[in-house]
C-alpha cells in the first residue's frame, strides 16, 4: 500500500465516521422533538384532526383553538392560572434563593459543632421519598387551615427543604477561594457581611440554576397544587389544563386542551433557551461530586 | 489556616500576657462559630424538624392508627399493614410499580449512556445536540407532555398507526391494559437527558492517555469501551443508577394524567404512589395510606442499601489521582 492510496482512504473514513454520528445523532433528535413538534401542530388543527392526522402541520391552520382559550374554563380566565402559577413559582424561588444559601453558606464557610452529622441528614433528605411526608404534612396543614392556599406548597421553599439546591451551592462555595474571607475577616466583617457582599455575588451561576430550576419545578409541579388547591380560582396552570378533559377521556374541546398544553410549555420552553447553559452544567456538577 | 489568622488578630492585645489566654480566645471563637453556624442554618434546622422529622414520626404513628383526618387516630397494631398485604390492588400497585421500575429505567439509562458515548466524541453540533436532547427532561413531568403523551398513543394516531402498518396491530395503547404501561415506560425512556448530561460530564474527565496506551496495545473500541470507559465512569453510573431507580418508584402525575385520573384501565397504570393518593385523599384512609408510604420508604432504603453494598463490587473510585 503505497501513501497515496491511504491517505485519502484514511480521509474518507473519516468523512463517512462522520457522517454516521450525524445520522445518528440526528436521528435520536427527530424522536426527541417529534411530540414538541407535534403539539405545535396540532394546536392549529381542528379537534376532529388531532388525534388522526398523520401530517405535522395542517395545510388549512386554525385559530379558534387559541381563540377559544380566551372563553376561559369553568367561568374562569386563562389568565388566572397563569397568574397563581407565576405567583407559586417567583414565591417558590425567592424563598429557594434566600433559605438555601444561607444554610449552604453555614455548611460552606462556618466551622461549627455537629456541622458534619447535620450534612449527613441533609443529604439523607435527598434520597427520602416525598411520599413519607405527604399524609402528616396534610394532616398539620389541614389543621392549620391552610388547605386551599398557597402556604403549604410555599413554606417549604423558605425553610431549605429542597436539599439538591442546598448541595449545589455548597459545591459551589467550597471552591471559591477562602483568601477572600480571610481578607474580610481582617477587615473585621463578620460572616454575615462575608455572605451577603463576597461569597454571595461569587455564586451567582450556582444561584441562578437554582432559580430556573426551581422556577421550572413549581411552573410542573402537580401534586401538591392537586393536594392542596380545591377551588378553580386559585388553580395554577397544571390543573387548570386539567379541566379540559373530560371524565370520558375525550375532552369537549380537544383543540382547546392541545392549544393550551402548548401555551403552558411555553415559559419552561423559553427559560430553557435562554438559559440552557446554566441547566445543564448545574445538572452536570451534581453528578460529579456525589 | 482561617482560625489562625483571625487568631493572631482576635489576641493581639492578650498576647503580651500568658500564653493561657490562646485556648480561652480559641473557646469564645468556636462558640461565636457554633451560634453564627446555627444561626445561618436555622431556616433549615426548622424546616428538617417541622416539614422532614416531626412528620416522619407523626407518620410512622398513623401507619398504626385508623384514621380519616376527622376521627381522633384510633391505634389498631398492625391491621393496616396486615389488610394492605391482603389487599389485591395493594398487590398489583407493587407489581405495576416494580414493572416501572425494572423495565423503564435500564431502558432509560442505556439509552442516556449511548447517546452520551455518540456525544462525548467532539464533533460540530455537539453543544446543540446536547441541549436538544436535555430537553424533554425539563419538560416531561408537565401535564401537558401527559396530554401530548395521551394523544400519540391513542387509537389511530401515530404509534398505533406505525405499528400496524409494520404488521402487529393493538389499536392504542391508551386504552389497553396490556400496554399502556409501556407507553409510561416511552415517556421516562424520553427523558434520558438528564442521567446522558451527567454521563457526558463523567466521560469528559476519563484521561486521554488511558486510550492512546490501550490503542498501542492494540485494543479495539469494545475493549476500550469494557476495560477503561466503563470502570471510569463507574461512580457516574453508580449515582445514575441510585438516582434514577428512586425517581421511578414514585412515579405519580405522569401515571395520573395518561390514564386520564383513574390509574388505569383496569389499574394496569395504578403505581404504588396513585393507589397511596386514591386511598388517603380520595378514600380518606389517612392510616392506611401512611403505611403505604412507610412500606415505600422501606423499599427505597433497601434497594439503596443494596446498590451501597454492591457498589464495592463494580465502581472504582480514584485514589485521588491529583
Amino acid at each position: 500500500m503505497s501513501a497515496t492510496t491511504t491517505k485519502p482512504s484514511l480521509l474518507n473514513r473519516r468523512r463517512t465516521g462522520s457522517l454516521a454520528w450525524h445520522l445518528g445523532a440526528l436521528l435520536v433528535l427527530a424522536v426527541i422533538l417529534y411530540p414538541v413538534v407535534w403539539v405545535i401542530g396540532a394546536s392549529f388543527k381542528p379537534s376532529k384532526d388531532i388525534i388522526n392526522s398523520l401530517t405535522l402541520f395542517p395545510s388549512h391552520p386554525i385559530l379558534s383553538n387559541f381563540k377559544s382559550l380566551a372563553e376561559g374554563i369553568a367561568d374562569v380566565s386563562i389568565w388566572t392560572f397563569f397568574q397563581n402559577s407565576l405567583f407559586y413559582a417567583v414565591g417558590a424561588v425567592v424563598g429557594v434563593l434566600v433559605s438555601c444559601s444561607l444554610t449552604a453558606y453555614a455548611f460552606a464557610r462556618i466551622r461549627f459543632a455537629g456541622r458534619n452529622l447535620l450534612f449527613s441528614l441533609m443529604i439523607g433528605t435527598l434520597l427520602l421519598p416525598y411520599h413519607v411526608l405527604l399524609i402528616p404534612q396534610y394532616v398539620m396543614f389541614q389543621k392549620l387551615g391552610w388547605i386551599n392556599t398557597y402556604a403549604p406548597l410555599l413554606i417549604g421553599k423558605y425553610l431549605a427543604t429542597e436539599a439538591f439546591f442546598v448541595f449545589l451551592m455548597v459545591q459551589f462555595m467550597r471552591n471559591l477561594p477562602r483568601e477572600l474571607d480571610e481578607a474580610a475577616r481582617l477587615d473585621g466583617c463578620g460572616h454575615f457581611r462575608i455572605y451577603w457582599s463576597i461569597v454571595l455575588p461569587l455564586c451567582r451561576p450556582a444561584l441562578i440554576t437554582s432559580a430556573i430550576f426551581t422556577f421550572i419545578n413549581a411552573w410542573n409541579d402537580f401534586m401538591g397544587p392537586l393536594i392542596y388547591l380545591n377551588e378553580p380560582g386559585k388553580y395554577t396552570v397544571s390543573l387548570g389544563l386539567m379541566m379540559f378533559r373530560d371524565s370520558d377521556g375525550v375532552a369537549a374541546n380537544y383543540g382547546g386542551m392541545i392549544a393550551m398544553s402548548l401555551v403552558a410549555l411555553l415559559p419552561v420552553l423559553l427559560f430553557f433557551l435562554a438559559f440552557q447553559r446554566y441547566l445543564i452544567d448545574g445538572m452536570a456538577t451534581s453528578g460529579l461530586k456525589g | 489556616m482561617g482560625t489562625a489568622v483571625t487568631l493572631v488578630k482576635d489576641s493581639a492585645p492578650a498576647a503580651r500576657r500568658a500564653h493561657p489566654a490562646a485556648p480561652a480566645t480559641l473557646r469564645r471563637r468556636g462558640r461565636r462559630e457554633n451560634l453564627a453556624g446555627y444561626l445561618f442554618m436555622s431556616p433549615w434546622i426548622a424546616g428538617f424538624l417541622l416539614l422532614t422529622a416531626g412528620p416522619m414520626v407523626a407518620s410512622l404513628y398513623f401507619a398504626f392508627t385508623d384514621y380519616n383526618l376527622f376521627n381522633t387516630p384510633k391505634w389498631v397494631g398492625l391491621d393496616n399493614f396486615t389488610r394492605m398485604f391482603d389487599d389485591p390492588r395493594w398487590q398489583k400497585s407493587v407489581e405495576v410499580t416494580a414493572k416501572y421500575v425494572v423495565i423503564g429505567t435500564p431502558i432509560k439509562l442505556l439509552l442516556a449512556l449511548g447517546v452520551a458515548l455518540l456525544l462525548a466524541q467532539s464533533r460540530r453540533g455537539q453543544a446543540f445536540y446536547r441541549a436538544a436532547f436535555y430537553a424533554p427532561s425539563l419538560i416531561g413531568a408537565s401535564v401537558s407532555v401527559g396530554f401530548v403523551w395521551r394523544s400519540l398513543f391513542s387509537d389511530g394516531a401515530i404509534v398505533d398507526r406505525t405499528q400496524s402498518f409494520l404488521g402487529f396491530h393493538v389499536g392504542g395503547w391508551v386504552g389497553n391494559p396490556d400496554w399502556i404501561l409501556y407507553s409510561l415506560v416511552a415517556l421516562t425512556a424520553w427523558q434520558f437527558g438528564a442521567p446522558m448530561v451527567i454521563f457526558l460530564a463523567g466521560l469528559k474527565q476519563v484521561p486521554r492517555e488511558l486510550y492512546e496506551a490501550a490503542e498501542m496495545d492494540g485494543a479495539g473500541p469494545f475493549r476500550k469501551f469494557w476495560n477503561i470507559t466503563l470502570p471510569m465512569i463507574s461512580p457516574v453510573l453508580f449515582f445514575n443508577v441510585l438516582l434514577e431507580t428512586i425517581h421511578s418508584f414514585q412515579i405519580f402525575g405522569s401515571a395520573y394524567v395518561v390514564s386520564n385520573t383513574q390509574c388505569g384501565p383496569a389499574d394496569a397504570t395504578l403505581v404504588y404512589t396513585c393507589y397511596l393518593y386514591q386511598q388517603g385523599f380520595k378514600n380518606a384512609q389517612m392510616g392506611f395510606a401512611a403505611a403505604m408510604a412507610w412500606m415505600l420508604l422501606l423499599a427505597v432504603a433497601l434497594v439503596t442499601a443494596v446498590l451501597f453494598w454492591s457498589q464495592k463490587k463494580w465502581v472504582h473510585y480514584e485514589e485521588d489521582a491529583r
